[in-house]
């Protein structure tokens, strides 16, 4: 049987020992380090590579649980090797272990998805620090969840907080979405998100997957929106989710027969949509366009273009792109493995775009 | 110990991300540019490349364009049209305050 990338990614040793994989051009820290983390409780099996090119030789074979990477190293840099790796290996957990202190590196780390940056250990005390992050990150699961708490679903977070009694803000971001759910003295106050308030607003979040949140501190001034005791709200949310789970998953035809998800044609200022999927030659919705040929080269061709781009500056993910014009603008984004190229109006300014584009990816993720 | 300097490997630089802006003729040569002469030229013209091409095969495509905005995580170009060339704008986003809001990722 054919194994899946994610399946082979994420195989174990036979032993159940997860496999970390150390690069630095620094033979001697190399070794160090492979002491250094033979410490952990879980006793990984540290591999090294001394340069980018042969740490991404080692991770095509598969296996690695975590990805620990120097920024500083000649050919190829450590942000070079992560934006790989990111792409490559969405599963695989990533470390920055450098000795840069600029926090526009950080950032860029972070922009990149990684797990954990930190300084490269000088004491005792930072190294026992530096292996007790590791030990929790090994110990993480992988499938979706909530970067910030070990990987629990949202229902999970809020239940705890609200068993707690807790009074704080959640701010939920999910890719482009952000969200944010008030919680005073262990109860659901109010929810928001991207044009929708109160019970809707809270069932929309609880809908995402995935994503990171945060906490803020507690607005007491917040008016109640939600009346509804936590409990019979959070069950009416799992049971939405079960229910959404449990029905079959719409494969989209390969001819552009597919639909836009309901209500993306009807937002004010969209002219037409074409979804396309990477390595398929048709469009798998284009609506609103006679001829979408031209449409989609150009959509492709840019995409493809300013996404090896963004690899060469080590500038991050593509995220979105706005071409204004005089006759219409189109805005590409990616949503998931699809391509979207949205027609819009030319009255509106490059804000607005943007605004249309949250509402079109939100409803294309639900 | 100053010998010693005679042989020590030069340490790698990382490349930082451009700030400020270029602008590029019809035939893609960079005119003029207000980037750090420590980000390599090379980049910039890739840059003044992709940008030429999208807008025009976007004019081929019949959608004539006068501005593309392109984010990144960490950076955002924007570039206007200019009779067949185009004037870039590069500009790093300041995720700092995000990150240090954010919760931190080790319990």
């Amino acid at each position: 049987m054919h194994e899946t990338g994610v399946r082979r990614f994420m195989r174990k040793e036979s032993d159940g020992r997860p496999r970390i994989l150390l690069v630095d051009d620094d033979p001697d820290l190399l070794e160090m380090f492979r002491e250094i983390l033979a410490q952990l409780p879980s006793r990984p099996h540290v591999h090294t590579a001394t340069s980018g090119a042969r740490a991404l030789a080692l991770l095509e074979a598969g296996g690695f649980r975590v990805l620990i990477c120097d920024l500083m190293m000649p050919k190829m840099d450590g942000l070079q090797i992560l934006s790989i790796v990111r792409r490559k290996y969405p599963e695989l957990r990533t470390v920055v272990l450098t000795s840069v202190v600029d926090g526009e590196f950080r950032s860029r780390g972070y922009a990149l998805g990684v797990d954990l940056f930190c300084q490269k250990p000088a004491s005792e005390e930072e190294i026992r620090l530096f292996l007790e992050c590791l030990e929790s990150l090994l110990g993480r699961e992988t499938q979706g969840g909530f970067r910030g708490v070990q990987s629990k679903s949202l229902l999970d977070i809020i239940q705890l907080e609200c068993q707690s009694q807790s009074s704080l803000v959640l701010r939920i971001t999910n890719g482009k979405l952000t969200g944010k759910i008030w919680i005073h003295e262990g109860e659901i106050v109010d929810a928001e998100t991207e044009g929708q308030r109160g019970e809707a607003a809270f069932q929309q979040i609880l809908s995402w997957r995935a994503g990171h949140f945060e906490t803020l501190p507690d607005e007491p001034s917040r008016p109640r929106a939600i009346t509804k005791p936590y409990n019979g709200l959070l069950l009416e949310s799992a049971q939405a989710l079960d229910e959404s789970r449990a029905e079959p998953e719409v494969q989209g035809p390969a001819e552009p027969t597919g639909s836009a998800p309901a209500g993306v044609l009807e937002i004010e200022g969209i002219e037409f949509v074409l979804a396309l999927k990477q390595g398929e030659a048709s469009p798998l919705v284009a609506r609103g366009l006679e001829d979408p040929k031209g449409m989609q080269t150009w959509a492709r061709l840019s995409m493809s273009g300013f996404r090896s781009l963004g690899e060469r500056l080590r500038a991050g993910p593509l995220e979105q792109i706005e071409a204004l014009g005089p006759q219409r603008h189109v805005a590409l984004a990616n949503q998931g493995e699809l391509e979207l190229c949205v027609g819009l109006k030319p009255l509106m300014g490059a804000g607005q775009v943007r605004d249309v584009m949250k509402k079109v990816l939100e409803l294309w993720a639900c | 110990m100053g010998v010693l300097k005679l042989f020590r490997k030069p340490a790698p630089k990382l490349l930082r991300l451009p700030s400020g802006c270029f602008t590029v003729g019809c035939h893609g040569t960079v005119l003029s540019r207000t980037v750090a002469s420590s980000f390599p030229r090379t980049l910039v013209e890739e840059i003044a490349r992709q940008v030429l091409r999208v807008f025009r095969e976007g004019a081929r495509a019949q959608l004539p364009l006068a501005e593309l905005n392109i984010h990144y995580a960490s950076l955002k170009i924007t570039a206007h049209a200019l009779r067949g060339g185009a004037l870039v704008f590069l500009a790093p986003k300041d995720s700092g305050a995000k990150c240090a809001a954010s919760r931190p990722v080790c319990p």
